[in-house]
């Protein structure tokens, strides 16, 4: 059985879509519904990794339940540049490349669920199943909104 | 006839009635002194432009000037009341200070021209604009206190002429939740209940909202049945102890920031205890397990942590919600202004379907305007919607919009949702819109966090044009401003929040060169030279009746349908309820009759909005949910308030109104009876903490957020411990500063955050973290209004009263021509 291999995946993936969208959040301070909601979403993915490595369990792999700390990263990433540049054009392009990298990311993740709802039904695994029912929603709004943002913000940003 | 008052006794005498009876009538009155009714030469109708009730009056005209107002005794509104700023606000139109030729920024500073060389320079930037960089250059923010005829006249300009996607009205402060609750629930704008719910309901539920101080005849309606027989039970959620807290069965103060929690766990309450109308549910609504399981994580326990408030009050708010039998809700910015707002408001609609409690009388839901006009900004497109409801996100409804304006469809932006305001802010503060034009609006005092909107507004790469009747904050950094006519000075309709259509006629000629708003911007039409595919002027129309011709061609078969309506009808009649038809001639009650809804895929305006992250859905989306066009439950978990208090900034600073003002008092200021009964800005904190802090009645403090601070004195009042209350009123142009702060802020938005709901893109003005120190002692109490919920709690401030020049008439008789109409 190899979902201990894909739970791996699952775990590092969401820990790194946290990692994206604190970084997003960090560095588009002045995009004020960005810096709030990319925050916002961190959380979800947050959750994820903790309710994963409790699977990891179950499975025989171990995964660290600690999300990526989220005071380390924001200092690690507290970038002053964020908002230096907040009246220069260039921070806009920044961002439509932030929210792609966001949208890719989730949209991998998506798959990644999809793959282990497959599983769990092979399995007859009712709890399996019921954890992806409940955290897949959540990735497919990370990325719905990551696409959200990209058609709103790209006219303007292309156009100007 | 009685006498009052009309400060000290804002709601007047009480006139009782019962159940299903109707509202008696009182005519309230108010002249300039030594004038009397007979000395009147014409009363011209209208109505009320200081808040979104609509109260219908008469405008008095003496020798060509306004001399006073009287309530029309039979308009469905007021039934002849009148609150104090209908009374009094009307002395601003002949303040000294109006605006009376147009001015441009030369060399640095404003200096008066003629309307020729203003609006030159409008149109030369707009073309410049448009040929460097094209329609995205440019944006409208507009307000909830023009006519309809000119927002949709504005509308047709930005959508269909420039075809610009930037455009938006100050609605986005006060109601854009409002209507992305509705559209969230209901697939569509337009508020369901009526007024006239207030006379038959037995439970009257006000969630965040203060309608004795923002609606004050509306409230004068509910004492009256208060005062009657068989009385309706109150319900009441907000922090303050307001006029409608006192006067509450249950009152409930959350923690600012908390509405989702708490109103999860009323419905966690009615859900657990069957007080649900399942044939209803299985009928007309969709979404129901989804609601169940939501708020199943939301015991009274629970919420009672989350919100501090006790377990058993939320019970028995819950017991009168859902045991009521006829429920009428109103909910305004304690829910709209706050953290989570759409999620919260969409609760409110929630309750209302899940008990099956629309469309009939006594089960009304209102979702509150602030504005007079507001439902008009978002109904013609001024709050950048396409107008007529039509959903941007549905190509046949733009291209129906395209044959009604007679324009390519291409032409009109419907690629992503409109900008909002704060979005436009921020693109002129990147640099990409480079040109704004403000109308009747006060960006400078009435946004969240001043110091960064100054910033903005005052670069040299924009340019800002300012359309208004006073110098404001925001038109002393314009480069253009331009001066213009208002209510009494003009002719047009508006709508209040319960969908009542008022026609206001002019009465006066405006001072000096100042033109009615319709007519500047459909110059700037002319003169901008648009055009519609056949080469024929794109606005075609060049007055009032024309432009409303116009507008009701485009609301046909629309759900705010004005077809029905004429000037002549709403002269003849006073106010009439849209959908008005060929079918409804006298208008429509109440919407959602019979569980009938506007959420069809093909007819509904918005597929609405992720609650949390503010992603639209997509068509296919919305269809797959609700292919049959029922009304929606939409589950919402509660989230913390971004920022929180803690050790430095101990406190939940909630910014508000007061009874006697309006928005950034370019008005009310102005008028010595409202000035007088709230002259200066304070600042309310409980006695609780006034006591741990040593602090006394009238001490001057000084507010800080991370973002600012402000000077203001204290009121000790009931409000929540924990929590600040400033009124965002007090700004800087009746200061030595001009637009600014010289030395300490007065201006409440100096300390806000700058955060929106991701739903409805309104911003917080409720949750900001605040400390406060004193920096001088007493010298006697702070000018705060005694009446309201400003009210102290030591006996020893004198009350607020108006004196002899405060005085208004009370006529529960009336004869004459005042009251037949």
């Amino acid at each position: 059985m190899k979902i201990g291999l894909l739970l791996h995946e699952l775990h590092r993936d969401e820990n790194d879509l946290a990692h994206a969208l604190l970084r997003v959040s960090e560095r588009h301070k002045v995009d004020h519904e960005i810096h709030h909601v990319a925050r916002d979403l961190t959380r979800w993915s947050q959750g994820h990794v903790r309710t994963l490595a409790d699977l990891g369990e179950r499975f025989g792999t171990r995964l660290d339940p600690d999300p990526v700390d989220e005071t380390r990263t924001a200092e690690r990433l507290r970038d002053k540049a964020g908002e230096l540049v907040g009246r220069k054009p260039q921070a806009a392009l920044l961002l439509l490349r932030d929210l792609r990298e966001i949208y890719v990311k989730a949209a991998g993740l998506s798959v990644d669920w999809e793959m282990l709802a497959q599983a769990a039904q092979g399995l007859k695994d009712a709890e399996l199943l019921a954890t992806v029912q409940s955290c897949h929603p959540d990735t497919l709004r990370q990325m719905r909104w990551a696409n959200a943002k990209l058609k709103d913000s790209s006219t303007q940003i292309l156009v100007s | 006839m009685g006498r009052r008052d009309a400060i000290a006794e804002p709601w007047g005498s009480r006139t009782p009635y019962g159940p299903g009876e109707p509202w008696p009538v009182r005519v309230d009155a108010h002249l300039a002194e030594g004038v009397s009714a007979e000395q009147v030469d014409r009363w011209v109708p209208s109505a009320s432009v200081l808040h979104s009730n609509g109260d219908a009056m008469d405008i008095a005209v003496k020798d060509g000037r306004i001399v006073g107002v009287r309530g029309r005794a039979h308009d469905r509104v007021n039934h002849g009341r009148l609150g104090p700023k209908d009374l009094f606000g009307w002395q601003a139109n002949a303040s000294a200070d109006r605006l009376t030729r147009p001015l441009v920024r030369e060399n640095g500073r404003l200096v008066e021209t003629d309307w020729d060389t203003a609006m030159d320079r409008v149109v030369a930037r707009t073309r410049e604009l448009l040929d460097e960089q094209g329609p995205s250059a440019i944006g409208f923010y507009t307000t909830g206190q023009l006519f309809a005829e000119e927002y949709y006249t504005l509308g047709v300009i930005a959508h269909g002429g420039l075809g610009t996607n930037h455009v938006d009205g100050n609605t986005r402060l006060c109601t854009a939740t409002a209507a992305a609750a509705l559209k969230e629930s209901f697939g569509c704008d337009g508020q369901p209940g009526s007024y006239a719910d207030i006379d038959h309901a037995d439970v009257i539920a006000l969630f965040g909202h203060n309608m004795a101080e923002t609606q004050s005849v509306l409230w004068t309606r509910v004492l009256d049945r208060l005062a009657g027989p068989r009385p309706p039970a109150l319900v009441c959620v907000d922090p303050r102890m307001t006029p409608v807290a006192r006067a509450a069965t249950v009152h409930l103060a959350p923690r600012p920031g908390t509405n989702v929690a708490l109103m999860n766990g009323l419905l966690h309450e009615i859900i657990a205890n069957g007080w649900v109308d399942h044939d209803y549910i299985d009928a007309h609504v969709v979404g129901f397990d989804e609601l169940s399981k939501r708020v199943e994580d939301y015991p009274p326990e629970h919420v009672a942590e989350i919100c501090d408030v006790p377990a058993d009050r939320i019970r028995e708010a819950a017991r009168v919600l859902g045991t009521a039998k006829r429920l009428m809700s109103t909910v305004l910015q304690g829910f709209y202004q706050s953290h989570q707002a759409t999620a919260a408001a969409v609760q409110v609609n929630n309750l209302h379907l899940v008990r099956g409690m629309l469309g009939r009388p006594g089960c009304g839901l209102l979702q509150m305007n602030g504005q007079p006009s507001a439902e008009n900004t978002r109904e013609c497109g001024a709050d950048g919607d396409l107008a007529g409801f039509r959903n941007w996100s549905n190509d046949a409804h733009v291209a129906d919009l395209a044959r009604v304006w007679n324009v390519d469809p291409m032409q009109i932006p419907h690629y992503a949702p409109p900008t909002h305001a704060m979005r436009m802010m921020r693109y002129a503060e990147e640099g990409s819109l480079r040109m704004l034009w403000v109308s009747a609006t006060n960006p400078a005092v009435s946004l969240p966090e001043l110091s960064r909107i100054r910033s903005v507004l005052s670069q040299d790469r924009l340019f800002l044009v300012v359309q208004d009747l006073f110098l404001t904050e925001t038109a002393q950094l314009a480069d253009v401003v331009l001066p213009a006519a208002t209510w009494g000075e003009k002719t047009g309709v508006f709508t209040n929040a319960d969908r009542t259509v008022h026609l206001s006629e002019k009465a006066v000629d405006p001072p000096g060169q100042a033109r009615a708003d319709l007519d500047i911007f459909i110059d700037y039409a002319r003169r901008l030279d648009l055009r519609d595919k056949d080469g024929r002027p794109l606005v075609k129309w060049h007055d009032a009746e024309s432009a409303f011709e116009a507008w009701k061609e485009c609301s046909r078969g629309r759900p705010c349908d004005y077809t029905g309506l004429t000037y002549a009808k709403l002269r003849e009649r006073g106010g009439i309820q849209w959908p008005c038809t060929e079918e409804h001639p006298n208008g429509t009650e109440r919407l959602y009759a019979d569980g009938a809804f506007f959420s069809d895929p093909e007819y509904c305006e918005s597929y609405g909005r992720d609650l949390l992250t503010g992603a639209p859905f997509e068509p296919t989306e919305y269809k797959a949910l609700n292919p049959d066009g029922k009304a929606m439950l939409k589950a919402a978990g509660f989230l913390e308030p971004h920022e929180q208090p803690g050790e430095d900034f101990p406190y939940v600073l909630i910014t508000g109104r007061t009874l006697y003002h309006f928005h950034t008092r370019t008005k009310t200021g102005r008028a010595p009876q409202l000035q007088a009964a709230a002259p200066e800005v304070w600042v309310e904190i409980s006695s609780h903490d006034a006591n741990a802090e040593g602090l006394d009645e009238g001490d001057l403090m000084e507010i800080s957020t991370p973002r600012g601070s402000v000077r203001a004195r204290l009121r000790i009042s009931g409000i929540r411990e924990g929590v600040l209350f400033l009124p965002f009123h007090y700004g800087y142009w009746d200061t030595d500063a001009g637009h600014e702060p010289v030395r300490a802020g007065r201006a409440a938005n100096e300390l806000t955050l700058t955060d929106w709901d991701p739903a409805s893109k309104q911003p917080i003005f409720k949750t900001a973290a605040a400390t406060l120190r004193r920096v001088t002692g007493t010298d006697g109490p702070s000018p705060a209004p005694t009446t309201t919920a400003s009210a102290p709690v030591a006996a020893h401030v004198p009350a607020t009263a108006g004196g002899e020049r405060a005085d208004a008439e009370e006529d529960p008789r009336p004869s004459g021509e005042g009251g037949e109409r």
